[in-house]
């Protein structure tokens, strides 16, 4: 039977109040597998940023419910759910690094979420995942002295620094190369054969949806369709 | 320094790689908190130079008790004067073994180059050497020869090297009050804030300088007492001797901590120093906000992240007071060395005793790491603006 990492129910959104109150999501359901790779699509404005930042606890849920590895979020305080973002991994279009951190400890930053530990062990990890991304001779620079797509490379290393159990990432790469994009989605498919780290990504880069396992497309706060992906397809018409 | 602040702190010392990673900024942070430290010591300074200046006259007498008319009497230059009948009314009490009247006056001196002091002039009997402090008493008796002084080698605007060799068989004439009167002896006190120097004077020349006033009349009374005798009791006892009002006792030690407190919180120049102090602290938190703010909002987005990632609050103000910490511990010791040099100048240039105190240097330290946490604490609230929702 397959896990359920994130299970989305009858989930709808508003921002503003009174007159100025707008609907950004209109009865949402979706369930997400452990260890998929699930695409959000759509327009802009169609809600799928919105509903990434409520399945990644970084908003309040209004109306409906968000299970996330077996957590309610609807009604959960906020220490419920900073507490929760520690197990979710954050991959944002704009890297958002520290401008004053080298690279090696941009990446620190990601495990010492988890409080103290031995510095030395934090960088000797943070080495690792930077060479696998192929920053290994950059492990010292400064974001200001690193490519977008060097930046980005980082700020994914950051997100799986503190090996999360869901990866939230919005359009992860779009400032990669078309070998650098496809190696970083190939980490996160393997993570998740291997680890069971659920990704979810929106994004508009079709050479993702060759690997994706799952393509929900939004439009104006409403799933509107939900398919398997390529991989998925293609998959299952392997021979054995 | 950073892999020992991330022993210290547990963490990236990210706010101190922050700070270094504008140095320019970083710059102008620690001349903003040097500035503040040097507003804060100058008054501090001039507070206690002022507070030295009230005790310096106190300290030239050693009686057991001082008695001082009620009106003006919490300073003792401008107490007015009481009779001397005073002092013969607590003589009668068995404890006291002896009284001496102070005769105290001001007068201004024109030197050979038109500079004018301000001196203030101490009367006093030529026997009232064991009223006095040791070094004054022999320099005392000589003072029985008329119209002769001694004269104060610290005295401002004049040129007192020519008194140098003062000696009692070589006095060095000078004028005062239209008056030729010959130094016999100097001392070392220094102006304060109410004159340029101090002279002594017998009693007599004291009233040929300053015909007006009576020996009936001293300035204040000093007391000895029988050894063993406890000054509080005898002063509770004598003021029951006098009506009412008539006089206040106290100890000399009381009277000086009295002034003094009374110089600096109710007199205008002590205020003065007060304010001075709580701008110099108002400006080091502003300009400590200033730079602590403008970094939160410089690196809005990557607190945000953080947010996201699932740091808590308690390591956002341990960034805030990293920072606030480092600016204040790194911006006190220019303002230290530049305060040290105020000092000596201003020392220099006016003869007030003002010189930094280990005390002053400590308690301005922590005030100074107290103030930029406290700026830290208010640049926090830009914190509120790191929202993570908004990353994506």
């Amino acid at each position: 039977m397959t896990e359920t990492a994130i299970e989305v129910t009858a989930l709808e959104h508003f921002f503003g109040d009174g007159e100025a109150r707008k609907q950004a999501l209109f009865d949402v359901n979706l369930a997400v597998a452990r260890g998929s790779l699930t695409v959000l699509m759509g327009p802009s404005g169609s809600g799928k940023t919105t509903l990434l930042t409520l399945m990644g606890c970084l908003r309040e849920v209004h109306a409906g419910s968000v299970r996330l590895l077996d957590r309610e979020l609807f009604q959960s305080d906020e220490i419920s759910r900073i507490d929760m973002r520690r197990r979710l991994g954050f991959i944002f279009q704009a890297h958002n690094l520290h401008d004053s951190l080298t690279a090696r400890q941009n990446v620190m930053m990601g495990l010492q979420v988890h409080g103290r530990g031995d510095p030395k062990r934090h960088a000797l990890a943070a080495d690792h995942l930077l060479d696998l991304l192929g920053l290994g001779q950059r492990l010292d620079y400064l974001p200001g002295n690193l490519s977008g797509g060097q930046k980005q490379r980082v700020a994914i290393a950051r997100a799986l620094a503190s090996n999360p159990d869901i990866i939230f990432a919005d359009e992860p790469t779009a400032a990669l190369d078309k070998v650098s994009g496809l190696a970083a989605v190939r980490l996160f498919k393997d993570l998740g054969r291997a680890r069971g780290t659920t990704t979810v990504m929106v994004t508009h880069d079709p050479r993702i949806l060759d690997l994706a396992d799952r393509v929900v497309t939004l439009e104006d706060g409403r799933i509107v369709e939900d398919r398997a992906g390529t991989a998925r397809n293609n998959a299952s018409t392997a021979p054995a | 320094m950073t892999a020992f602040l991330a022993r210290l702190l547990g963490r990236l010392p990210i706010g101190y790689l922050q700070l270094m990673h504008h140095p320019g900024r970083l710059l102008a942070a620690l001349a903003g908190v040097a500035f503040a430290n040097v507003l804060v010591f100058v008054q501090l300074g001039l507070a206690g130079s002022m507070a030295e200046s009230v005790a310096i006259p106190y300290r030239l007498f050693q009686p057991d008790l001082l008695i001082i008319s009620p009106a003006e009497s919490e300073s003792l230059s401008d107490a007015s004067t009481l009779p001397r009948q005073r002092m013969f009314q607590a003589l009668v009490h068995p404890d006291v073994t002896g009284g001496t009247p102070i005769y105290m006056g001001r007068s201004t001196w024109i030197s050979g180059n038109d500079a004018s002091s301000s001196i203030q002039f101490f009367g006093l009997e030529p026997d009232a050497g064991p009223f006095v402090h040791e070094a004054l008493a022999a320099p005392l008796i000589s003072l029985s020869l008329s119209d002769t002084a001694l004269v104060d080698t610290l005295t401002r605007f004049v040129d007192m090297r020519g008194f140098a060799a003062a000696h009692p068989e070589a006095p060095v004439p000078f004028e005062m009050q239209g008056r030729q009167l010959g130094a016999i002896g100097t001392v070392s006190i220094g102006g304060g804030f109410g004159g340029d120097g101090v002279f002594l004077v017998s009693d007599q020349t004291f009233f040929q300088l300053f015909p007006q006033r009576s020996s009936a009349t001293p300035s204040h009374i000093l007391l000895a007492l029988d050894p063993g005798a406890d000054p509080g009791r005898v002063a509770t006892e004598l003021a029951q001797l006098y009506p009412p009002d008539a006089v206040r006792i106290r100890t000399v030690t009381q009277a000086m901590e009295q002034e003094v407190r009374y110089q600096m919180t109710e007199r205008p120049t002590g205020l003065i120093f007060a304010f001075g102090v709580v701008i110099g602290i108002i400006v080091g938190i502003v300009i400590a906000y200033q730079v602590l703010s403008a970094d939160v909002a410089d690196h809005i987005r990557e607190y945000a992240t953080f947010k996201a990632m699932g740091f808590r609050q308690g390591f956002f103000v341990g960034i805030i007071l990293e920072e606030a910490i480092i600016l204040a511990a790194i911006g006190f010791w220019p303002g230290l060395a530049l305060s040290e040099l105020f000092y000596r100048s201003l020392a220099y240039l006016t003869n007030i005793p003002i010189f930094m105190t280990p005390d002053r240097a400590v308690a301005v330290f922590i005030g100074t790491i107290i103030a930029c946490a406290m700026s830290g604490v208010l640049a926090m609230r830009k914190l509120a603006a790191a929202e993570p929702a908004d990353l994506f």
